[in-house]
């Protein structure tokens, strides 16, 4: 790997850390769209900076491009506020007025400006190399990469200052509001970051990745823990996953690099979101189809409880008996029988003891919800999982 | 006996979109009662308690808690809010929940310790939930939800109670359990107002009551005002209970 190849993936996994951090609480508020948003609406402040400072990597236009940011967020809520229209159009007007503003702004300079729409939209990862922080002389690394670096590092500072201050106004900003730790300014914090963290990764990675890496790694991780901590981290990690597969992906292809991070992201995603243990749609499935299994066998074992006449109790007449249709009774015997809960004799069936207190403990458990008797059930029947 | 005012609410207004909710409330809450906030839908309940907590900012009037402001004496104070406004599928525990009760004495930055830790498992002990602890919060019942809110306000230790609706979706089993923790807080003389639904209710469970559409209608002991007159009043039909002795 030639130093160039290495400082690309460096890049782009802080950019996906940098990114996965506000993207997990962005998903968790349900304002995903909102980074859509912020991710094109910087691009007038980006052209107005560049005006100003003639530098792509002045932090000046990175502060004035975030400020767009945040204007955006604030025009959002304003035109939600009259009551006229919902958030999702209030966010659909914004972003693309500002957005072509932008657009209009580089048309009219080109001459001028070092900048062009479809680098905007996508970003150009493999030359982020060429462009060299100097200190003094002295060549210390891609500028992109200091940039987002730093950028990072003061992410991860104020996470780690204010975990828990997000954490509750994300969960219950009532609550939060009466605590003394103001939903509005936490709102605001969040927003400054993601926008600044979208302006510090728009130059390497484009509009359209930066709210890809805000949105799928975090997506990805709610599919598979229910805490938030391990959200973040998982996050995280599907972010870099992403970052560094995508790069290879890109250079075998010869295709962008944005594009292949992007791909990457997606197949991730819908990876976990079917084969994830307890959320993905195939464990979801399965879980329904035992459910509904052992329904039926309960439903029977009640039925053998109820019933003492030989009759009602005999293979064959199970299905007039209990009228099953869906389920193959077959099923529902054999499961019985490997569970030792029925005895089969010349055709009759008859409980045995563990069938009898196994019914009776679900019958209690169905009808009082209370769980602390069949907790050694849970792990071989899903019905007892609440 | 009940000579300290715990509320006191002047010429309150709080509008929407400029169209009032909340039409010049004054209101006394004393010390020690346990007091039901009934009303009409829209009749601004839940609005009275979010501008005495300062989450909503009326347009007119103050409110003093022990005679100062909100902000002064957050600490004695604690709040439930309905159980519909949060997600509760929320990635987090019972007992994480519960510890968020402890983040407003914390103040800022510092994080929780094993003080809070053992400060939330004895709150989830005295509501029942202890064997909940790390059940992730969407897995549990309506009910258990709103014993979770109940025990994140207790570990808040404070002076006076705010509860919107701790009744709704919950079973009577809970319902019972919820009540009587509310009647230990107040022989503990601590206040506590909790915006009601079932009318039926108020005698058995409130002492004091206070009637709300838009205005005030009237507030003060149950025994004394809870009476068709005032239910009347308040939600506009002719009303007729029968008040247990």
């Amino acid at each position: 790997m030639s130093s160039a190849q290495i400082e690309i993936q460096l890049i782009a996994s802080l950019v996906a850390i940098a990114c996965a951090i506000p993207g997990t609480f962005l998903v968790l508020r349900k304002m995903a769209m909102i980074s859509d948003a912020i991710s094109h609406s910087i691009l007038p402040g980006i052209v107005i900076g560049f005006f100003i400072t003639q530098d792509l990597n002045s932090p000046l236009l990175i502060l004035l491009a975030a400020l767009t940011g945040i204007i955006t967020v604030i025009l959002v809520e304003y035109i939600q506020k009259t009551g006229l229209v919902k958030e999702d159009t209030a966010i659909g007007l914004v972003f693309p007025i500002l957005f072509s503003i932008g657009v209009i702004l580089i048309a009219k300079n080109a001459n001028d400006i070092h900048l062009d729409v479809d680098a905007v939209l996508l970003g150009e990862l493999a030359f982020a190399p060429f462009d060299r922080l100097l200190i003094a002389g002295v060549d210390v690394g891609p500028k992109s990469l200091w940039i987002i670096g730093s950028i990072l590092l003061i992410t991860i500072g104020l996470l780690l200052a204010f975990f828990k201050e997000v954490k509750v106004s994300t969960f219950d900003a009532g609550l939060a509001a009466s605590l003394g730790f103001s939903p509005a300014v936490i709102h605001y914090g969040l927003m400054t970051v993601s926008s600044v963290t979208t302006v510090g990764a728009f130059d390497a990675v484009g509009a359209i990745l930066v709210v890809a890496l805000m949105i799928a790694p975090a997506a990805t991780a709610y599919l598979l823990t229910t805490n938030l901590k391990r959200m973040l981290v998982y996050a995280i990690c599907f972010g870099v996953f992403s970052a560094i597969s995508g790069y290879w992906l890109a250079h075998f292809l010869d295709a962008s690099i944005a594009g292949s991070i992007t791909t990457m992201l997606g197949v991730i995603f819908l990876m976990v979101y079917l084969f994830a243990p307890s959320k993905g749609v195939i464990a979801v499935l399965y879980r329904e189809r035992q459910q509904r299994t052992e329904v039926s066998l309960l439903t029977f074992l009640l039925h053998l409880r109820n019933h003492n006449e030989e009759e009602e109790r005999h293979v064959n007449h199970l299905n007039e008996h209990i009228n099953w249709q869906k389920v193959r009774s077959k099923t529902v015997l054999e499961l019985a029988l490997k569970n030792n809960m029925i005895l089969i004799d010349n055709n009759i069936v008859s409980l045995t003891k563990k069938g009898k207190d196994f019914t009776s403990q679900a019958i209690d458990y169905i009808i009082t919800n209370e769980d602390s008797k069949i907790e050694h059930m849970k792990d071989d029947f899903f019905l007892f999982r609440g | 006996m009940k000579n300290n005012i715990a509320v006191k609410v002047d010429d309150l207004t709080v509008a929407y979109n400029y169209k009032p909710v909340l039409w010049d409330i004054d209101l006394e809450i004393p010390e020690g009662v346990l007091m039901a906030i009934v009303g009409p839908n829209g009749a601004g309940k839940s609005t009275l308690i979010k501008s005495i907590l300062g989450i909503l900012k009326p347009i007119a009037g103050s409110v003093s808690i022990y005679g100062k402001s909100y902000e002064k004496q957050r600490a004695l104070v604690a709040y439930v809010p309905q159980k519909g406004s949060v997600d509760w599928d929320f990635p987090t525990t019972a007992l994480d929940v519960v510890m968020m009760g402890t983040y407003g004495s914390l103040g800022w930055i510092k994080r929780p310790g094993q003080k809070e830790k053992k400060m939330a498992l004895e709150a989830l002990e005295k509501v029942g939930m202890l064997s909940f602890k790390n059940r992730q919060i969407s897995q549990l019942s309506g009910g258990q939800q709103q014993r979770i809110f109940l025990a994140r306000a207790l570990v808040q230790d404070a002076s006076i109670y705010f509860m919107d609706e701790p009744f709704q979706g919950v079973d009577a089993t809970t319902e019972i359990a919820i009540i009587n923790i509310l009647k230990e807080l107040r022989k503990a003389n601590k206040t506590v107002i909790v915006v009601h639904h079932d009318l039926q209710t108020v005698p058995e469970y409130f002492d004091w009551v206070t009637f709300l559409n838009v205005k005030k209608i009237a507030t003060g002991p149950v025994k004394d005002i809870f009476n068709d007159d005032n239910l009347t009043k308040t939600y506009g039909i002719n009303y007729k209970v029968s008040i247990q002795e």
